[in-house]
């Protein structure tokens, strides 16, 4: 694959995780690449751990094996990270997201023997402020889409507006909660990403 | 003007389903192909399409359901999965021997036990000798165009005979993935009206369906529905070179990739072919004259078609998502063996089984099986057979 | 594509057959002369019948003809000699005899 790029994400059942990986696939069909969204299914069951994935590329994309060797990881439960191995196979330059209120440092030493970029994002606070309930999948698609470059930050704002007056047109209301979750989870980890490259990060 | 959008394995199906607004649908739901008859009564209740939605107590009653609707002159379809097929299977021999042109949306998924919902060819491979012609897709985009095709075959004069349209369950059901749409006026006109010259509902011109046949005609009727299935490789042949006029996109029996001047080729079915081909791709930039055989045709198998296309290969690795229980490997293996010793092509073969109940199919192991394809010709060392790819030891 | 069945029989070749043996035509059984199968057969005495037609709608090949409201002699060709047409005569018009045509 071309400039190509893996994403697993890591929820529980009911979280949106799956949601949340076929959004970004339909966001980033709209800049016109090769996109692949698809969720690995157990036992179908609330709560029950449950894997997506993500793969966007300039070519053609025909591999239909799950992914084991990611640039990216987005963790959308924090409490995964005790029972699964998220970092398995993740690339040394790619990066983990994780939606917790903790710092990058705890975060860190939870994660033994990885040693790359983590980002945090607390997309339960985001979601209660803006939605007035937690639905963390959108503040988690907006971290990935700054951290991953998939797309400049007005290209995702304005398809994602365009995709929720269309998912929401009998609720409108909902809509402009879900757009200030989408820009205050970018910015964030947009923030996070200007810091790391001036090197005040730890 | 081709449509681009990005749509999963099911919504694909059931876009097409809308557009070609088939008479009649019974349907019972199943995972992983609920979300067929879900979209497609959607579409009904949107009122943009006037399909006739039957909810049935079973599959057992959608087949039987879509028999009656088919011969009482009614275009009928459904969709199933896994046990939902098994329950078909009287049915299934009754709608292919009554010579009714039906089509079926099938998402494969395994059959139980152990009881699982994910991806293995375990149910279609069950009724591998229903009668019924077998269709598979590689990736979202032939499930679609396989569907917009079916009706044309399974209605062609020379065929008569239903049409199961498969792709692997959540692999390609469940993921979205880019696709090209065809305009529905386009679908329309390719798909045409369906107007059998006899049906039950027609006043005047009474008919008898499925009469009880003694043992002096019987074997004559099954002889003459096997003649109609191997008629189908022309029908299918013939309507993939219309399609291609109104797609642009090419089908045959099978697909050959990197054949031409490979020693070494893997026959495989669904989903997996993708992720052969890529792991060809990564092998030839390494010098290795590897290639795929992608089998999109099941039922009329092609046996001598594709004894011609491996003959000049030193060693096939046949690739089972199915177990058969025969004690001799999988049903492809048994296939495909037979037409090479039948077309006199001695060529080396291995029999994998692969990707049972979901287990996943990579590229490394891709690369794996034709390491051991390689090995076999060039150091002589005799590979398992029947081997199963990423079992726990 | 309308089926003759009298050019359809146990020497037809599978090309000549219907497709899933369907039958495109209708009121074939007429064509089977079934009364041969029979072995004791229904004499019709006129003089005690009183027309009550008890026994017409109790054959089950239909082998009583009913005109206008009366019936008449057996239809021999398809009658099969079951006797049913027998026992439901309330007035003895009907009786089953071995060895007659």
């Amino acid at each position: 694959m071309n400039n190509g790029i893996e994403i697993r994400w890591h929820g529980r059942g009911g979280q949106g995780a799956k949601t949340a990986a076929l959004l970004l696939a339909d966001v980033a069909f709209k800049t016109g690449r090769s996109v692949q969204g698809f969720p690995e299914y157990g036992p179908e069951r609330m709560g029950a751990p449950i894997t997506a994935y993500n793969r966007i590329s300039d070519d053609k994309i025909r591999v239909h094996s799950n992914i084991y060797t990611p640039d990216y990881v987005v963790v959308v439960d924090e409490t995964l990270l005790s029972s699964v191995d998220v970092t398995s196979g993740l690339k040394r330059n790619g990066a983990i997201i994780i939606n917790t209120p903790k710092s990058r440092e705890e975060i860190a030493k939870k994660l033994e023997g990885y040693s790359g970029r983590i980002y945090t994002v607390d997309a339960r606070k985001i979601s209660e402020e803006t939605l007035g309930k937690n639905f963390p999948n959108s503040p988690m698609l907006a971290a990935i889409v700054a951290v991953s470059g998939v797309m400049d930050r007005d290209t995702f704002i304005r398809e994602m507006k365009a995709s929720y007056q269309h998912k929401f047109a009998k609720k409108p209301e909902v809509i402009d909660g879900n757009m200030k979750a989408l820009e205050m989870a970018y910015d964030i980890v947009w923030s996070a990403m200007e810091d790391d490259k001036m090197g005040l990060s730890a | 003007m081709a449509i681009k959008e990005r749509m999963s394995g099911n919504e694909a199906v059931s876009y097409a389903i809308r557009q070609i607004d088939p008479d009649v649908m019974p349907a019972f739901p199943i995972t992983p192909s609920t979300e067929i008859p879900q979209m497609v009564s959607t579409y009904i209740a949107n009122g943009e399409m006037d399909t006739e939605f039957i909810p049935v107590e079973s599959e057992h009653s959608s087949m039987s359901a879509a028999i009656g609707a088919e011969a009482a002159g009614a275009r009928s379809l459904t969709a199933t999965s896994s046990a939902g097929l098994a329950l078909m299977w009287e049915e299934l021999l009754l709608a292919a021997s009554n010579r009714l042109p039906i089509v079926l949306a099938l998402v494969n998924r395994t059959l139980s036990g152990p009881i699982n919902i994910n991806c293995d060819h375990s149910d279609s491979m069950g009724a591998r000798d229903t009668g019924w012609i077998q269709i598979y897709a590689e990736n979202n985009q032939e499930a679609y165009d396989n569907f917009i095709q079916a009706y044309p075959i399974a209605e062609h004069e020379l065929v008569h005979l239903p049409v199961m349209i498969c792709q692997d369950g959540f692999i390609t059901s469940h993921a979205v993935e880019n696709i090209e749409l065809i305009e529905d006026a386009a679908v329309k006109k390719f798909v045409g009206t369906y107007s059998p010259e006899e049906f039950l509902l027609n006043p005047g011109r009474p008919v008898s369906v499925g009469p009880y046949s003694v043992s002096s005609y019987a074997m004559e009727a099954k002889k003459n529905q096997e003649i109609a299935l191997e008629n189908a490789k022309a029908a299918i042949l013939e309507t993939a070179k219309k399609f291609k006029k109104i797609s642009g996109r090419e089908y045959g029996l099978f697909e050959e990739y990197r054949t031409k001047d490979a020693d070494y080729i893997m026959l495989i079915m669904g989903s997996a072919a993708g992720t052969a081909k890529q792991a060809v791709d990564g092998l030839r930039a390494r010098g290795k004259k590897a290639g795929v055989l992608k089998l999109r045709v099941f039922r009329p198998f092609p046996a001598d078609e594709i004894a011609a296309a491996l003959k000049g290969c030193k060693a096939v690795a046949i690739m089972d998502r199915c177990e058969s229980y025969n004690g001799n490997g999988g049903p492809l293996g048994s296939e495909v063996t037979s037409a090479l010793f039948r077309n006199k092509v001695m060529i080396d073969t291995v029999n994998y089984i692969y990707g049972l109940a979901g287990r996943d199919f990579t590229v490394e192991e891709t690369k794996a099986v034709f390491g051991e394809l390689e090995d076999m010709i060039v150091n002589g060392k005799q590979p398992v057979q029947y081997k199963y790819i990423g079992l726990r030891k | 594509m309308r089926t003759d069945i009298t050019k359809i029989n146990e020497h037809t070749g599978h090309g000549h057959l219907t497709e899933g043996l369907m039958i495109f035509a209708g009121g074939t059984s007429k064509l089977f002369k079934t009364g041969e199968w029979r072995t004791s057969t229904p004499v019709f005495y006129e003089d005690k019948c009183k027309q009550c037609l008890l026994c017409a709608p109790v054959c089950p090949d239909s082998s009583i003809p009913v005109k206008d409201g009366l019936r008449s002699g057996f239809d021999y060709d398809h009658c099969k000699g079951c006797g049913i047409c027998a026992k439901a005569c309330p007035f003895g018009a009907i009786e089953m005899k071995e060895g007659v045509e």
